[in-house]
Parts: C-alpha cells; sequence; structure tokens
C-alpha cells in the first residue's frame, strides 16, 4: 500500500494492510512536522510539502522490495503527504508487519532512512514573518 | 526535438516553472539540457552540482542524450519526511 497525496494519513488504514494471519509484529513509524529546524531558531508557521510522484512511488515500491530481500517475508505500507501540512501531523508514515518483531523494527528503520535519502519529495518551511527555505535532508 | 521539462521545488521557483515545453536540437544530452534552462536563470545554474536529472522517471546522469518526447525531470535536493 502506497500513498503519495494531500489527504491525511491514515495509520489504522496501514496497519490493517500489513496485518496477515502469520504475522506476529507491525511497528510503525510517524514522522510529524516540527516547528523548528535544525540549527535555525525561527519559529516555523507553514510547511508544504511537493513530490515528483511516479518516481516517488517507483522509490517506495523499491524501498519495499529491498526490504523483502533482507528480511524475508513482510508486508509494508508506506504514505507521504503533499501540499501544505499542519504543524504536529504526520508529513510520512511507515508500517512494516512481520513474522517476527526483529525484522518488522528493522525494515521500518531502513524505509524511512532510505526514503528521506532519496524520494523525490521537498518540504519548504514558511516562517513567522513569511520568510521561506526549501530544507534539504542530511545524512541520519 | 521537444520536450516536456518538470522542475520541483527550489529549481521551480528559480526557472519560474513546474513544466514546460524545450525545443532543442537534435543529440542533446541533459547537460545541454540544463545549459539552455538556466541561461537566464544564474541562480539556479549555481544548483547544478546539487541537482539531479530523470528522464522519463528513471535517474540518469548529465551525459545521458535525450530524445524526442522525453520527460525531463530537475531534481534539487530532496527533503522527504
Amino acid at each position: 500500500m502506497i500513498r503519495i497525496g494531500p489527504e491525511p494519513i491514515d495509520l489504522a488504514a496501514m496497519t490493517v494492510a500489513v496485518s496477515r494471519p502469520a504475522h506476529g509484529a507491525i511497528c510503525t513509524f510517524l514522522g510529524t512536522t516540527r516547528e523548528t529546524s535544525a540549527g535555525d531558531d525561527r519559529l516555523v508557521e507553514a510547511l508544504d510539502y511537493e513530490a515528483y510522484v511516479e518516481l516517488a512511488r517507483a522509490d517506495f515500491e523499491a524501498i519495499v522490495a529491498e526490504a523483502r530481500a533482507r528480511w524475508g517475508p513482510l508486508e509494508m505500507a508506506i504514505a507521504h503527504r503533499t501540499g501544505r501540512v499542519a504543524l504536529g501531523e504526520a508529513s510520512v508514515a511507515i508500517a512494516v508487519g512481520s513474522p517476527h518483531r526483529g525484522a518488522a523494527f528493522d525494515a521500518c528503520e531502513f524505509a524511512i532512512n532510505s526514503l528521506k535519502a532519496k524520494a523525490p519529495i521537498w518540504k519548504r518551511e514558511t516562517y513567522r514573518g513569511g520568510d521561506t527555505a526549501w530544507i534539504a535532508n542530511t545524512p541520519p | 526535438m521537444a520536450l516536456r521539462v518538470l522542475a520541483f521545488a527550489r529549481l521551480r521557483e528559480l526557472l519560474g516553472f513546474g513544466e514546460r515545453t524545450l525545443d532543442i536540437g537534435p543529440s542533446a544530452t541533459l547537460e545541454d539540457v540544463w545549459v539552455s534552462l538556466t541561461a537566464d536563470a544564474p541562480e539556479a545554474g549555481r544548483m547544478r552540482a546539487s541537482t539531479r536529472f530523470a528522464r522519463n522517471g528513471v535517474l540518469v546522469d548529465g551525459t545521458a542524450h535525450v530524445s524526442d518526447g522525453d520527460e525531463i525531470a530537475l531534481l534539487p535536493p530532496v527533503g522527504g519526511g
């Protein structure tokens, strides 16, 4: 299950999508919008995300395939918002279901790190006073 | 030949378009496309080292050639998550 779009993230639907009778673990990650950026004391008033949707979707599918290659049978759902996201709301979510928790934790962390490093998605912060900046990710 | 060019985020703002068509001569590479698009946008031009290219949804480097009808995307450093 891959979702890239303006609608709010539905984590409950994502966990259902990765549930299987053979699974004993579901690990979820929510990334939420923050009111400050590292090294910048300006307060963020709004965040906007932009995506190259076709390529981002292909990237997410590659992340799922790579996670299965590394951690065996698992189900993964990935969702990313586009457009305006209010402060404190989830902009990204990962859910991983697998037979045991170790693979679920590891695959979930791999997925969010890989997404942040490569996926063609951009974030613009708008600060109080009206300044804006595009924020590039730094390695974890 | 005609290309469809997509620009995102900071590059979209600096180049002044999110999507446009570009006519360019035969056997052009992506570097040629970049030079043509940024000729009048020096601030965008300075982002070359941090910009990646995609051709028809696949990442390629600047030496790759373009063909009539290709969709070219200009991708500045990503910030998803």
